[in-house]
């Protein structure tokens, strides 16, 4: 146990080896003179940045907003999507209403409609959300659909000897045979999700971390601009860990998760 | 006076009915099927099965891949709908059998992967799982399959055999009264399968419902059954009893002769259906 322990804890430093080395690089570069600090500023210099912001509220501020925008747009169009998932997964007739729509507006990139976007909403809160709603909307329908159609038939009429209603075999066995699927869709989508904000905020906003990054542009903020972009990092960072804290928790059942609890137990 | 008293002592001291009289004692229900048809498509699978299958008896149904031996447990159990005839499971004049009379053990575990040992033996007891004793009657039957401390664990941990006797489990937790195999034993290795059909024939003998099991061992029908039918081209082509003493030893010479003779009929009548 001891042994796996450490072998486990090693694992987590080598996965930080590298972006750490990295920096340090980077560091000892620019203070050489070797990167010029017009093109890219030291790490020092970012954190100073960061500091400044910090100070007077505003960085703090523009992860809020953006961090608002992302949630709200993730819900409104997650939930969506994973409604009309379950019900064109469950019922054909569902399926055959909506499902030759959505694969038609699927194939159209949703930045293309950023243009109409703005003529519709301008630049408010409601052009990013509708945005981000977009962009999750499909990863998610898509794999909640696919996770219930691909749950084992077998099972199912096992529910169905054993005398479950149509809703417990739901709640039972549908739902949770489909859950590794959904997942992936979840973490597919919060790549989207970022991505689509940081877009929808460098061309149409007055707050956030987009429009943050753009203004330092203007002012040839160098420093800013390159921590507008880490922080996306890692913001994206964490939205996929707690995804994947979720699926962990979510599908402890899995073969693939079994691993991880035998030596937490 | 002193006479009735010494008679009323001889009465209680009478042994138990002998185990030969399976319907004295019995749980289980009567089927009765007649001119049962099954097509799918253009093919008939069912031509015509008259069959009646005592309350409490063990009835093995033997026959090739393809005989339509399954289809006849799956129109039983109501996982398929008879093309024509009907079946009854109780008595004539009786009330339907209530739900969760009637359960199946398929062959391949069927567990719910997310579901731990236990609750997945609590699928079996169906509307009755929020009643108050139905943790400990769905704890009880684990432990009459020897998985009593397996119940936290997931299924995926479990080996083939030991899915098995959990789904066994499931299928004994309602208390059935019918219960169906579907060749639950057929994925198994040799020792494992002894091991699970010596259990089954031990809860037939505790519960006293009507087994009817669907299986390609012949060695096994004759083990376990009060009856053997072959199966043929969708019809009934044998129908033998096997009144040997249980528990059967398998290899012994009785067992091994109705073996002999079932699968000569077997070959026999293969052998003429590939004539014609």
């Amino acid at each position: 146990m001891i042994n796996l322990f450490s072998v486990r804890q090693s694992e987590k430093l080598t996965q930080w080896a590298l972006p750490i080395g990295i920096v340090a690089v980077w560091e000892a570069l620019s203070l050489a003179g070797v990167i010029p600090l017009r093109i890219l500023p030291a790490p020092t210099a970012v954190i100073a940045a960061a500091w400044k912001l910090t100070l007077n509220g505003e960085l703090l501020r523009n992860i809020w907003v953006s961090f608002w925008r992302a949630i709200v747009g993730l819900t409104i169009g997650g939930g969506i999507g994973f409604a009309l998932g379950l019900a064109n997964g469950v019922s054909r007739r569902s399926e055959r209403t909506f499902d030759t729509t959505l694969q038609m507006i699927r194939n159209v990139p949703h930045l293309a409609l950023i243009p109409l976007v703005i003529l519709w909403f301008g630049i408010d809160e409601e052009a990013k959300i509708f945005l981000v709603a977009l962009g999750v909307f499909f990863p998610i329908y898509v794999n909640t659909q696919h996770g219930i159609r691909t749950v084992d038939v077998q099972l199912i009429e096992m529910g169905r000897a054993y005398g479950m209603s149509p809703t417990r075999l739901f709640w039972r066995v549908i739902l949770p045979g489909a859950l590794p699927s959904i997942f992936v869709g979840l973490r597919y989508a919060l790549g989207i999700m970022w991505l689509t904000l940081i877009v929808a905020e460098t061309i149409s906003a007055s707050s956030g971390i987009g429009y943050m990054a753009m203004q330092a542009r203007e002012f040839l903020l160098v420093d800013v601009v390159v921590l507008s972009i880490l922080i996306y990092a890692l913001l994206g960072k964490l939205a996929d860990s707690a995804a994947r804290l979720l699926e962990r928790w979510c599908l402890s059942w899995h073969p693939a998760f079994q691993l991880d609890i035998e030596t937490e137990a | 006076m002193t006479v009735q008293v010494l008679r009323c002592v001889g009465d209680f001291a009478e042994p138990p009915p002998a185990p030969g009289k399976v319907e004295a004692q019995t749980n289980g229900l009567a089927v009765t099927i007649h001119q049962l048809r099954k097509s799918f498509g253009q093919n008939e699978v069912l031509r015509g099965i008259d069959l009646y299958i005592g309350a409490g008896e063990f009835v093995a149904l033997v026959g090739r891949s393809g005989c339509g031996k399954s289809t006849l447990l799956r129109l039983l159990v109501g996982l398929e709908r008879p093309s024509s005839g009907h079946f009854r499971v109780g008595n004539r004049g009786a009330h339907a059998p209530p739900v969760g009379a009637i359960r199946i053990m398929f062959q391949e575990p069927r567990l719910l992967p997310w579901a731990s040992v236990l609750a997945n033996v609590e699928v079996g007891l169906g509307e009755e799982r929020p009643s108050a004793n139905a943790r400990k009657r769905a704890l009880a039957t684990l432990g009459e399959v020897g998985l009593e401390d397996r119940r936290d664990h997931w299924p995926s941990l479990l080996s083939g055999g030991q899915k098995q006797r959990v789904a066994l489990a499931r299928a004994l937790v309602g208390q059935p009264r019918v219960l169906a195999f579907d060749e639950p034993l057929g994925a198994l290795d040799a020792l494992t399968r002894i091991s699970m059909q010596r259990l089954i024939e031990r809860v037939w003998v505790d519960q006293r419902f009507t087994a009817i099991m669907v299986t390609h061992d012949v060695a096994e029908a004759v083990t376990l059954a009060d009856r053997v039918l072959m199966i043929e081209q969708g019809a009934i082509t044998l129908d033998q009893r096997i009144d040997l003493p249980r528990p059967r030893e398998r290899g012994s010479p009785e067992v091994a002769a109705f073996e002999g003779r079932i699968l000569r009929a077997l070959f026999c009548n293969a052998a003429a259906g590939e004539d014609t």
